[in-house]
């Protein structure tokens, strides 16, 4: 039991139901009249009570919940209602989920990304369920005339023992909406949860499998046109002039122009990340329209005049002096590999490193790299605008919907409460949807042209636009005495244009000797976070340099790590390791139990890691075999530590994805680059993992303990690199350091 | 421009378009059915998978000038109900994450238990290799599949 502050208040209920009137129903009347079911129309309550900001209770007990957040596939539409339903105590048959409009006045966090939602809303949502029900209490207390204290509630039914009478919600729900929110509320204990916990469906899963217009690319509004955008082929280019005259003439077309998404005097903020901000523009009929005029559309383009710190470094490079800083990859490597060290910088020094490295019998030295890499959500980039009379209305996929508020507002000088974004399921995000300057330019267009647009990137533009996972290499060093005594370690690390070291994560605090540095190259490249930012290199480096050091040491990896993590507890080096050892070992003994690591007998070839990110432990052990000469992934297992997990089935569907998703990204996908142009533009070149070559099998397995929850979304992706590289050496004999593991030509299966 | 009379989940449809314009965007511009998604507009991702005839295509490759009187069928008509006992499978297994691509993954499958009702993994690898889900849903897909073909009517 907890007792909370309600944040309920008065003025905020009012506000809510202004809005319900207003930008609310306006959304959803979109949805409602393309959605309802046969079923849904049948079982139409005749009257909605708002109790708050967050639900509302028809005359019939029905309950509608708003889901706070933007959905990309993590689920969140699902578990965090499931928090207002588990306090406000209904049946979950009952419950109807609504995407709730941008309001940061009554939600808290409208972001998806971190890993953060369910980890965030846990209070906050359970305290509107809970203040809810405390509201249909007193109104029922005030009715029949009995002290609020005899009352109890039962999915969703309020019962008097005393006199044998029950009433359903929806019999109280308007006297209980002109209740005042109590000031606090108390919390369930949570061994008394009946929803969180337990499985629910995804609850647009029937909407989903029926092909319901949902997505932003589904959004469909009377007299909207349809706009796509050209933009330079090369990073280091920009946009010099447009011959619109042949296009212009094209079936369908209305009209070409320039837009620029962000001037160079534009205070951007974090969410406005983009590499091109002049942009040709052509507007027309249809998609297929439009996309022809794209081919034809003739643009001149000129290198662009920023100078970056990456020029000047390139201009010492002869075979670049000519090109005017159009990057390669080939140079991103031999820069990464040569420049990157002799600019480190120490970020975390524990004891003396220097003196292990020159004692040491022997040094074990390792480096890893990975590429860019594109997001490529299944659902390119897309986004609805209808700008007029210093109004915007926006509709359409975006991860930070309150950011990109202030984005347009600033942009296009409206109004802040002029600005509504509605926000529509995603056809995925994995950060890429963070960075919304397809909100911006939609919003410029439809201005432009006066006229509601839908803005759509074509894969290509989609793939070739930036925003990339950055490039990242790491070299990793490890002192050992004649005793085999691991007495130093030392990594180096960095990239293109971020370092993705975490100095301060294990194995710092296990190790007496312990030396962490980074550095940094800029770029023309764009790049921003995408699924466990740093992290997706970083943990399947370490966890590879770890194995190999376990073999150097003659221990079982399992038990070397475990060995490390005893010393960090018992004994830790340093005050601001930013892990528990405890759940971190805890994972690594689970999975160690259910894999059967010890006693090994699948016959498969194994690989293990653990890695600690967005406030979860996870553990994994890899299991591969080989068939015709080739390695196949027979089955994975995974152990998690995410503290109370709302939505147990949801939650391992999301942990199998992210192991899928980041063998997938660590065996085949890479972005390249040759002098500022992208090799691949589509799914032809640009390899994601398919069905064949997924693990035949996955099994998850949650740490149960009642902490409060933690990030899922992320945790999951970044060990499988390690465990996968580290089974495919038992397997192949041959260590993988540096990412994509196949070359072009290899398939897995 | 020119007239074509296509026959989409059962119903008839004139349209006035220009020839070269894929099923993909008939679909979704023209006749607002919009289940059927864009994903790379090359063949290489499977999320606008229709079934022409009984056979699964990638509607971003098909002209409406080649379709004649073969039948579309979109994810909007696999069912009535939304109850193909692929959809239902789907739902048991709660397979989507993000949900875009699943559409296209629907209507792969459905067409592979229509020729062989009891697939094997490598026949269901083959039949589903061309459609991509970036949240990686492939585990549950297969399961999925392999439910609903235990669920099918014998074909």
């Amino acid at each position: 039991m907890k007792i909370i502050k309600t944040k309920i208040g008065r003025r905020s209920f009012i506000k809510t139901s202004a809005l319900a009137s207003g930008g609310l129903v306006v959304g959803f009347s979109w949805l409602a009249s393309c959605n309802m079911s046969k079923e849904e129309v049948e079982n139409l309550p005749k009257e909605w009570f708002e109790i708050n900001g967050f639900l509302k209770i028809a005359d019939n007990g029905m309950v509608t919940i708003m889901s706070p957040n933007p959905e990309i596939g993590q689920n969140v539409k699902t578990s965090m209602p499931m928090l207002v339903a588990e306090e406000l105590d209904v049946d979950w048959n009952d419950v109807i989920v609504e995407q709730a409009p941008l309001n940061i006045d009554i939600f808290t966090r409208q972001l998806a990304g971190g890993s953060q939602s369910i980890r965030q809303g846990w209070e906050s949502l359970r305290m509107a369920g809970a203040t809810a029900r405390c509201m249909l209490l007193e109104a029922t207390a005030q009715e029949w005339e009995v002290p609020i204290g005899e009352l109890s509630t039962n999915e969703g039914k309020i019962i008097h023992a005393g006199s044998n009478r029950s009433m359903g919600y929806g019999e109280i729900a308007s006297a209980a909406a002109k209740i005042e929110a109590p000031e606090e509320v108390v919390l369930k204990d949570p061994k008394d949860f009946k929803i969180i916990g337990t499985s629910r469906k995804n609850v647009d899963g029937k909407k989903i499998v029926t092909g319901k217009p949902l997505f932003g690319l589904d959004y469909k509004e009377k007299g909207m046109i349809y706009a796509m955008m050209v933009h330079p082929p090369a990073f280091g280019m920009k946009l010099k002039s447009i011959d619109a005259s042949e296009v212009k003439e094209m079936p369908g077309i209305r009209d070409v122009f320039e837009i620029e998404t962000y001037p160079e005097d534009f205070e951007k903020s974090w969410v406005d990340v983009n590499a091109f901000s002049k942009l040709a523009v052509i507007t027309g009929d249809s998609t297929w329209e439009v996309m022809q005029a794209k081919k034809k559309l003739k643009v001149e383009w000129e290198l662009s005049k920023h100078i970056t710190e990456q020029q000047i470094i390139l201009d010492k490079t002869p075979d670049l002096s000519s090109t005017g800083g159009l990057e390669s990859t080939k140079i991103h490597k031999s820069l990464m590999e040569q420049i990157g060290s002799d600019r480190a910088k120490v970020v975390r020094k524990d004891g003396d490193p220097e003196k292990a490295f020159k004692n040491a019998a022997r040094i074990v030295e390792r480096s890893y790299s990975c590429p860019f890499l594109a997001h490529n959500t299944m659902e390119p980039m897309n986004f609805f605008a209808n700008v007029s009379d210093n109004k915007a209305l926006l509709v359409g996929p975006v991860q930070t919907p309150e950011y990109m508020e202030q984005s347009v507002s600033k942009r296009l000088g409206i109004p802040l409460e002029n600005v509504d974004i509605q926000m529509t399921r995603m056809g995925g995000g994995f950060g890429r949807r963070l960075y919304g300057h397809f909100l911006v330019e939609a919003a410029l267009i439809s201005q432009k042209v006066g006229a509601p647009v839908k803005l759509v990137y074509t894969r290509e533009d989609d793939m070739t636009q930036g925003t990339y996972r950055p490039a990242y290499y790491a070299t990793y060093k490890a002192a050992l005495d004649a005793n085999n005594n691991l007495t130093g370690f030392h990594v180096i690390a960095g990239g293109i244009p971020e370092s993705p070291l975490a100095a301060n994560r294990f194995p710092a605090g296990a190790l007496e000797n312990y030396l962490a540095e980074e550095w940094t190259i800029d770029s023309h490249v764009s790049v921003g976070a995408f699924r466990a930012p740093r992290s997706n290199f970083i943990a399947g480096a370490e966890q590879s340099f770890l194995d190999e050091l376990a073999e150097e040491l003659g221990k079982d990896p399992i038990e070397f790590r475990l060995e490390l993590l005893k010393k960090a507890q018992e004994n830790p080096v340093g005050e601001n390791n930013d892990y528990e050892a405890d759940r971190y070992a805890g994972v690594l003994e689970l999975v160690r139990e259910k894999s059967n690591w010890v006693k090994n007998d699948s016959g498969a070839h194994r690989g293990v890691a653990a890695y600690f990110c967005h406030n979860s432990y996870v553990a994994q052990v890899l299991e591969m075999t080989m068939k015709n000469n080739q390695p196949v992934i027979e089955k994975v297992h995974c152990a998690i530590d995410c503290g109370i997990v709302v939505n147990p089935d949801a939650a391992t569907n999301l942990a199998q994805g992210g192991i899928v998703d980041g063998v997938g990204h660590a065996l085949y996908s890479e972005l390249t680059l040759k002098e500022g142009v992208p090799d691949q533009t589509n799914f032809d070149k640009y390899r994601l993992i398919r069905h064949g070559e997924a693990p035949k099998s996955i099994e998850v397995y949650f740490v149960e303990n009642k902490i409060d929850p933690t990030g899922l979304g992320e945790p999951p992706f970044p060990p499988i690199m390690g465990a996968l590289a580290n089974a495919l050496y038992k397997a192949t004999g041959e260590r993988h350091y540096h990412q994509p593991y196949m070359t072009s030509k290899q398939i897995l299966g | 421009m020119a007239n074509f009379k296509i026959n989409v989940n059962g119903e008839q449809k004139e349209l006035d378009v220009d020839p070269t314009t894929p099923m993909l965007w008939i679909l979704r511009d023209h006749l607002n059915l919009v289940g059927t998604k864009y994903g790379c507009g090359i063949a290489q991702c499977g999320a606008c998978t229709v079934h022409l005839g009984s056979t699964a295509v990638r509607s971003c490759q098909l002209p409406i000038s080649s379709i004649g009187d073969q039948k579309i069928t979109t994810i909007e008509g696999l069912s009535e109900e939304g109850d193909h006992p692929i959809q239902q499978a789907w739902l048991e297994h709660d397979v989507p994450q993000c949900g875009y691509c699943q559409a296209g993954q629907i209507m792969s499958a459905s067409a592979l238990l229509k020729k062989n009702p009891n697939p094997s993994d490598d026949q269901i690898d083959r039949a589903m290799n061309g459609n991509i889900c970036r949240c990686g849903t492939y585990v549950r897909i297969k399961e999925a599949i392999k439910t609903a073909g235990k669920n099918s009517p014998v074909a």
